[in-house]
Formats: structure tokens, sequence, C-alpha cells
């Protein structure tokens, strides 16, 4: 992309951001539109749509600096694939739901696939961003190096903002090198079992890279030097799953595909983050876990309050799917007004919506 | 030192300026807390005056030493209601100022909220007051065979408190990450005195990330009365390989390659052959002296991952031109090569009456160019600047030797500092790695950032602290000064990039 094509998209956006508030109209980023069944990604008829996927392209790659600047509008599969040229790839294997996801999108959902329990979230790889807020400011924090504390850190700030402070023009991520090995594991175990167990061995120096409990068997995957691999696989035992099975299995996790995630009808998806260690029950219709324990999944009947379920395990919640009147477990007071003057930084007239954070 | 003072008072000056009764000020203190830990008379707030960077002074108008959360909140409600600067404050080892008094405020000191409140060796967590120091975190999970990774080579003096206010790194923090990805949550009040809590101890937490915009804040967003933060297993073991080079260039390549080759080391440090020197005329450690640089570089891990590591360190440093390699034999040695780079800065202390140390970063492909950049601007600003660094993430710390009682060396070893600071921008780097910017490198906020991003930032500042008193005039330049900064820079037209690119 040029710079007269960049400027040319850049001011073609803000001209709509000023017409939009001009006529009290919403706006709404749209990346890949992968993300379509969440509901708070519905864009309402009236809307304005910011759509970026013209906004693409891989502004810099250093494999030597373990950075990548990639535009928001790049789709994650052109970015993984570029990555993996080198070896490298984003540890924190963000979900794709379907093809087309964008790095903004990826950004702005904040969500990080299964190896976040061995490898970090996303919020732990932004190094930093170009944004166009909802003021029509082009903004830039953070940078390409490592560390920087000039500044506040809005770069994360930004990571699970999903598109309600600004269209997020660039992105610099830390990449990390493909560890050389990796197995998994599974085991035949309860739900509390399997907890235990794999807090006990986070416990250890071992290479956990991701874990999953459903259906009665845990699966654990190692991730690292060669040796550390093959070390921990007979310190942890259970059964060696083949590789391709295994693949198949990650994949799946990561981009929370059926069986393990359908829904039947009438029942409602709930995500709950809680303190890993919290006691396990396998509520609802359906439970399985993520983690050592700290994301649980629960199908449950509509009736059902998972914010009340997950304050009492000491976490939150987040409903899912379906159309109800909040998403998001509340936040205190004082904090709400914390966020609330935060968003008016940004976007003083609400033209991106409320996103998953308000009242539905 | 007396010019030093003048310059932080007009530091205080050039910003906002606030009416207080210093009297009445120090009766509703006294009202609030206990007589001892009200600090008024010049010799007790003397201690205070400064953080580690001490050419920047100020007297506050009391000192005060809450035991409690509740004597922090009665500070913070009598400050805010007389519309009074609080400037908190840890172990006062920072190194920009972060923590210099404003001349009409109240120092908030939270180094006795020193307790650690829980520790749970399952989920591994650690609960504990601001002033907890770094290290006795690690010691006291030490037992459960755990730790916490940050290790700043301030670690036995700074406080947890202080490293979440400068988002602290370390030696290991390649590997292992910085403060804001080893700290899960936050408990703490605002200005006005009212409680948050950021973060969660659950996988993540709802909302917008407040807990990030609060690391690496400076004291300037909230107070920070309570810290959760991650544990990390202790590795088996750890191995550290130390390699010398006959050119800088030829080191910051190796470490370039290093990463190239895949490996991300548990610590990748380097020193010119000026800071080997002087750290092993003190310390003895052994490092070869005729080297124009060295790095460190350590695996950590099973023995077996160990072995292999080391081993592909060793032979992608070979390849590029390593004229010695060492590896640790064992845990002795070991500290023994890291004993020097963590005493680089008593060494520099001790080999020069004063030493300012800078704290930029820059993409690693650029060391040697900097490195090299650097010797040019030590004879023209006729000073010496040891070099050490945090290889791995680009983070330099030139130490500029100088001396406080000869005029005119300390505004020489500034511009130097300055000049450093500016590269590194122009670079694509930053003013600042890890030591935050203070007072000290305010300045080159308006080199960093365009005025609409200064402008968010203090927007940001106000959405937690709509009054400003919460340590007022750090960190984030206001328009008025970087226009006096802009005409300064010109008309003094001895730096070398009059229009530095942004990056
Ligand atoms: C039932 C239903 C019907 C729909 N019908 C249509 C339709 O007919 N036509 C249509 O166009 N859309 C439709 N959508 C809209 C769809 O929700 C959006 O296209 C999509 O959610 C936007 O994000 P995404 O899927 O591209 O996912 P992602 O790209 O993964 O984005 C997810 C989140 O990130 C934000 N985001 C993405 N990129 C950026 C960026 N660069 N900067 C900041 N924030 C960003 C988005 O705003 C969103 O909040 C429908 C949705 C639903 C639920
Ligand atoms: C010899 C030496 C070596 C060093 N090495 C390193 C290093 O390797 N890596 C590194 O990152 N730094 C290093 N530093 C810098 C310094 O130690 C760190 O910045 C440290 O985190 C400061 O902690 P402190 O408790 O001394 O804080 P202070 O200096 O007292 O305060 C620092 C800032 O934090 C704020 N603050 C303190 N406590 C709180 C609180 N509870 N709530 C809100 N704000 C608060 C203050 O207002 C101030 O802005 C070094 C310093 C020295 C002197």
């Amino acid at each position: 992309m040029t710079d007269e094509t960049q400027q040319r998209i850049i001011s073609e956006w803000q001209k709509r951001l000023h017409t939009a508030r001009e006529r009290r109209q919403p706006v709404r980023i749209r990346g890949g539109g992968s993300k379509t069944h969440l509901p708070w990604c519905r864009i309402p008829d009236e809307a304005v749509v910011i759509d970026t996927r013209a906004w693409r392209g891989v502004e810099r790659y250093e494999p030597t600096e373990l950075v990548v600047t990639v535009r928001g509008g790049t789709p994650l599969d052109e970015v993984e694939a570029l990555l993996a040229e080198r070896n490298q790839w984003l540890p924190f294997a963000p979900p794709r739901f379907r093809a087309g996801t964008t790095i903004g999108g990826v950004v702005a959902s904040g969500l990080s696939g299964p190896t976040r329990l061995g490898h970090g979230t996303v919020r732990d790889a932004v190094l930093g961003v170009r944004l166009l807020d909802g003021r029509r400011r082009v903004l830039r924090f953070g940078g390409e190096v490592m560390k920087n504390v000039a500044g506040y850190d809005v770069s994360r700030l930004l990571v699970g903002s999903w598109g309600t402070l600004g269209v997020l023009l660039s992105v610099s991520l830390k990449v990390s090198p493909v560890p050389p090995a990796s197995a998994t594991r599974r085991f035949a175990m309860t739900a509390v079992e399997a907890s235990r167990q794999l807090n006990r061995w986070a416990g250890q120096p071992l290479p956990l890279s991701a874990a999953l409990w459903a259906d009665g068997t845990l699966w654990v995957q190692l991730h690292g030097a060669r040796a550390a691999v093959e070390e921990a696989g007979v310190q942890i035992g259970g059964e060696r799953v083949a590789e391709d099975e295994a693949d198949a299995l990650w994949q799946h996790v990561r981009d929370h595909r059926e069986p393990l995630w359908a829904v039947p009808d009438g029942l409602v998806l709930w995500r709950l983050s809680v303190p890993p260690t919290a006691p396990i029950t396998e509520v609802g219709a359906r439970f399985w876990f993520e983690g050592t324990g700290g994301i649980r999944w629960v199908v449950a009947p509509p009736d059902w309050d998972g914010f009340a379920y997950a304050a009492q395990l000491g976490g939150w919640a987040w409903r899912w799917q379906g159309a109800a009147s909040r998403w998001m477990s509340a936040r205190p007071e004082t904090v709400a007004a914390i966020e609330a003057r935060v968003r008016d930084v940004f976007d003083p007239d609400r033209l991106f919506g409320d996103g998953p954070f308000g009242e539905g | 030192m007396e010019a030093v003072v003048d310059r932080a008072r007009a530091w205080a000056q050039t910003e906002r300026h606030f009416e207080v009764d210093a009297e009445q000020l120090r009766a509703c203190l006294l009202a609030v807390l206990p007589a001892d830990r009200v600090l008024c008379a010049p010799e007790e707030l003397a201690p205070y005056e400064c953080d580690g960077l001490s050419v920047f002074r100020a007297q506050p108008l009391a000192v005060v030493l809450p035991q409690s959360e509740d004597e922090v909140v009665a500070v913070l409600k009598v400050c805010h209601e007389m519309g009074v600067p609080v400037v908190p404050r840890g172990a006062g080892t920072g190194l920009s100022g972060g923590a210099m008094p404003h001349p009409q405020g109240v120092v908030l000191s939270l180094a006795r909220l020193n307790r650690i409140l829980a520790i749970d060796p399952v989920a591994r967590t650690a609960r504990v007051q601001p002033g907890v120091r770094n290290l006795a975190i690690s010691e006291a999970v030490a037992p459960y065979g755990l730790y916490y990774a940050p290790d700043p080579s301030s670690q036995i003096a700074c406080t947890i408190g202080g490293n979440v206010a400068e988002n602290s790194g370390g030696v290991h923090c390649l590997k292992y990450g910085l403060t804001v990805h080893n700290v899960l949550a936050v408990r703490g009040f605002t200005a006005s005195g009212e409680p948050v809590a950021f973060g969660s101890v659950a996988p993540d937490a709802p909302g917008y990330d407040l807990l990030a915009l609060t690391i690496g804040s400076e004291g300037m967003l909230a107070v920070v009365t309570e810290i959760t933060v991650r544990l990390l297993p202790k590795p088996v073991v750890a191995k550290c390989l130390l390699a010398a080079f006959d050119s800088v260039r030829a080191a910051g390549e190796a470490v370039a390659a290093v990463i190239a080759a895949g490996i991300i080391p548990a610590g990748l440090e380097m020193m010119d052959r000026g800071a080997t020197v002087a750290v092993e005329d003190f310390i003895h450690a052994g490092y070869p002296t005729d080297a124009e640089a060295l790095l460190l570089c350590e695996a950590d891990g099973t023995e077996a991952e160990v072995a292999e590591e080391i081993a592909r360190m060793k032979a992608v440093l070979e390849a590029h031109g390593a004229t010695e390699i060492r590896v640790s034999r064992d845990e002795a040695e070991r500290l023994r090569f890291w004993a020097g780079r963590k005493a680089a800065f008593p060494a520099a202390g001790r080999i020069s009456a004063d030493y300012y140390c800078m704290d930029g970063t820059i993409p690693r492909r650029a060391i040697g160019a900097m490195l090299e950049a650097i010797r040019e601007m030590e004879s023209r600003y006729g000073l010496r600047c040891l070099n050490v660094f945090h290889a791995g993430d680009g983070n330099l710390h030139p130490l500029i030797l100088f001396d406080a009682n000869v005029p005119g060396e300390w505004e020489r070893a500034e511009a130097f500092g300055v000049e450093i600071l500016e590269r590194s921008v122009a670079l694509g780097g930053t003013i600042t790695g890890e030591h935050g910017v203070g007072v000290e490198k305010i300045n080159q906020m308006c080199v960093q950032f365009t005025p609409e991003e200064r402008e968010a930032f203090f927007q940001i500042k106000a959405a937690f602290d709509p009054d400003g008193v919460l340590n007022p005039g750090k960190a984030i330049p206001t328009l008025h000064r970087c226009a006096e900064y802009g005409k300064m820079r010109v008309s003094g037209g001895a730096l070398p990039f009059p229009e530095l690119p942004r990056f």
C-alpha cells in the first residue's frame, strides 16, 4: 500500500466518522466477519461500517527482532504463513472461528487459544499500536521494541476493547520461535482430579503448553526443547496421542469447533474465567475446561445465572451467545466510572457502541 | 549541587502551581496519623528529597509513613480536599526522578506496608503489600520451589509497588517477561481515596484492561496498596556462558544470530570493555579485560534441556566470531559470571565521582551502530561512558561518568544523555525501556510523541485523577513545555537531528 493510498483511506474513514457523528449514526468496525456468532459483534442496520479488509499488509517483519508489524485488516492466516517460513509463530494461537479472521479482530477481541497456558496471551505479545480513534486522531503508542515504558500502556488497553475505542490501523506483535518438539498425552480422569493434577504440574518446571478436560478425558500438550518434552512425557505419564490426532484436537479447541462447542437449541453457552484452583463442579448440561481449570465452559439452561455462579467462585462470566441484557460480568461502580471516562478519551460520542461491555 | 536544586524548582514552577497552606496541611495530617508517621522537620525530610537520580531534588512539605490501607486513604482524602499534590514512594531507587517530591506536596511512602499477605503454592500466586521488597517475594516462596521472575538489579532494595509503577524488568525478562507479564491483579486507591481493583487471579478480567494502564503509570493514576503476583517454578538448573568479542559490532551481530537461531536465552547481557574493566577491578569476576565486548548468555530448564541449549548457543557464538567462550561449570561460577554484571553500577560509582545511567531501547540490529555512535559522543562531550546492556531486548544502560563538582560537567553529561535518547528514537526505539520518564526524560517525550498523543495521555490521567493531584508534572509534558523545548533545541543547535523522524 502506498503512502497516498493509506492517506486516502484514513481520510475517507475520518470523513465517515465525522458524518456519522453529525448524523448521530453508530459506527461499527468490521474485520473478517468471523465472529458473527458473538451477539455483541452484530452490526445494526443503520450503522456506518468501517471495513478494514482493504487496509491490509505486513508493514515490517524482522525475524531477528522477534517482531511483526501488521495492518489491522490483514488476514491472520497470511501472517501465520509468513511467520512459519521463518519457523516462528504467534504463540497465543488466537481462535479463527471462520476463515478471514483479521489481526485487528484478534487484538480487538483479545482472545487467545489453548496454548495461552504455556505461552501467554495476545495481551502479553502486543508491543505497539496505531489507532484511528473516535475523535478522528491517528495515534501511535508503544513501538516495535521489547521494552518500552514511555507513556501509558495504551497498546494493551486496546487488547480486548472490541472495536469500542477506535480502528486498529496497525499492530506490532512479539513473535516467538516455534519450540522444536511437542507431544500430547491423554489421561482418563474426573474434572476434579484433572484440575488438581494440572495445578500440581504447573508448579513444576515442565514444558506445559495447553490442557483441555472434556468428557472424562484430560489432554495435555507439552511443547519445548526436545529433551524437555521427552523427559516431561515420561514424568507425567498417561497415554501418548498420535501426532495428527493431537493436531486435530488442538485446532478444534483453538477455533471453538463443534462437536465440543456445539450448543443445542434452547441452551446457552457461558465462558467462566475463575481462579484455576476454585472448586470444580460439573454444572450445567455440559461442562469442559481449558488450562488448569481457569477457563470453564458451561452449556446451561436459559435461566442459569453464570454471573452469580462465577462471582461465587471469585471470577467472572461471559455469556457467549444469544440475546441478553448483559454479556459480561459487571464491574464495581468506581471501576465502571473510570472505564466510562477512558472511553471518553477515545470515543466521547460513543460512535463505536458498547461491545460486550454494556447493558445489552 | 545548588544549580541542580534550582532546576528542580524551575521544573515544578513550569507546571501547575498549587497554593498550599503548609501549617494547615501538617495539622490535618497529624489529625489522621500518629505523630511519628508524619515527618515535617527539614532534617527528617532530607532523605526523601530525591530518588536514585540524585541530581533532581526537591523538599516536600511533609512525608507520611502510613502503616495500613486505612491510613493511606485518610492521607489521600486530606490531600484531595486541600488540593495538595501527593507523590507515592517505594524504596526511592527509581532512576528517573519519578518519586522526586513536589515542593508544594506530600510524599506518601508505602514502605511500611511491607507484609506478605498470602502465598498460595498450588495456584502459584502471592498477595503482597506494595512495600515488600522484590527479592523478599522470591525468598519467601523459595521453600515451595517457586520464585517471582522479574529481577531488577536493584531487587534487594526496590519495592514491588515501585516495580508496578515503573513496569520494571530484569536480566531474565526476554524469556520471562516484565512486571506487566507477572502481576495478575492490584488493589489500590484513586487520588480521591476511592477503592479500585484491576486485574484478576482468574486467567483474565472483564472490561477494559485498566491493570495494563496502571502498570508503568509512574504513580500517576492510582496508589497501589496490594499486589497479586504470579510465581513460576524454579528451573532445575541454570548455566551461563561467557563469550568474548574483539569488536562491539561483532558482539551485537552475535546477539541477533542467537535469536535468529530460534533460541530465547534466559538472560542475554552485554558489556563493553570500559564496563568490563571497571567491574573486574572491583569484583574480580575473572572477566577477560582485553575483549572489546562480553556477552553473558544464560540457559535454564532441566539438565538435558540446558545441555541442548548451551550447545546450540555455543555453536552460534563461535560461528559469529567469539574469541573465547567459557561455560559455567557449577553454580558458584555461574553466580560469579553474574556478579560482575550486577555490580556494573557500583563499579561505575567507584571509578567516577558521579555517573548518569541512561535507559533507551533500540532494535537489536542497531546495537553495534549505537555503541559506535556513543564512542564518538564520548570524545565530543569529553566524558567517558561505560556500556552495559540488556542485549536480549535491546535495552541500553550507558553509564556516563562525570563529576558534579566540576562546573559544566553535569550539563555536558545531561546533553550526552539526551543525544543517546533521541538517537534511540531515531533508530526506531524508545527513550525508556524500564526506568520510566519521571522528571528526567520529560522533554524527550516531546520528541517521541505528537501533541495529540500527549493530549490522549493527559486525558487518561484525568480519567483516573480528574483533579490532577497524584504525582503531577511527571512523565507527560505539557504542550507549553514541548513548545519551550522545541525552541531550546533549535536555538541551542547542538543536536545532530533537528528533524528526528518518529518511529
Ligand atoms: C446474526 C448476524 C448477522 C450478521 N449479518 C451481517 C451482514 O449481513 N453483513 C455484515 O457485513 N455483517 C453482518 N454481521 C456482522 C458481523 O458481526 C461483523 O462482520 C463482525 O462481527 C466484525 O468482526 P469480525 O467478525 O470481522 O471479526 P473480527 O474481525 O475477528 O472482529 C471482532 C471484533 O473486533 C473488532 N475489530 C475488527 N477489526 C478491528 C480493527 N482493525 N480495529 C478495531 N476493532 C476491530 C470488531 O469491531 C469486533 O468487535 C452479522 C452478525 C450477526 C451476529
Ligand atoms: C542500582 C540500581 C539498579 C537498577 N536496576 C534496575 C533494573 O535492572 N531494572 C529496572 O527496571 N529498574 C532498575 N532500577 C530502577 C528502580 O530500581 C526501579 O524503577 C524500581 O522499580 C523502583 O522501585 P522503588 O520501590 O525504589 O520505587 P520509587 O523509586 O520509590 O518510585 C518509583 C515510582 O513508583 C511510584 N510508586 C512507588 N510505589 C508506589 C505505589 N505503591 N503506588 C503507586 N505508585 C508508586 C513513585 O511515585 C515513582 O513514580 C535500578 C535502580 C538502581 C538504583
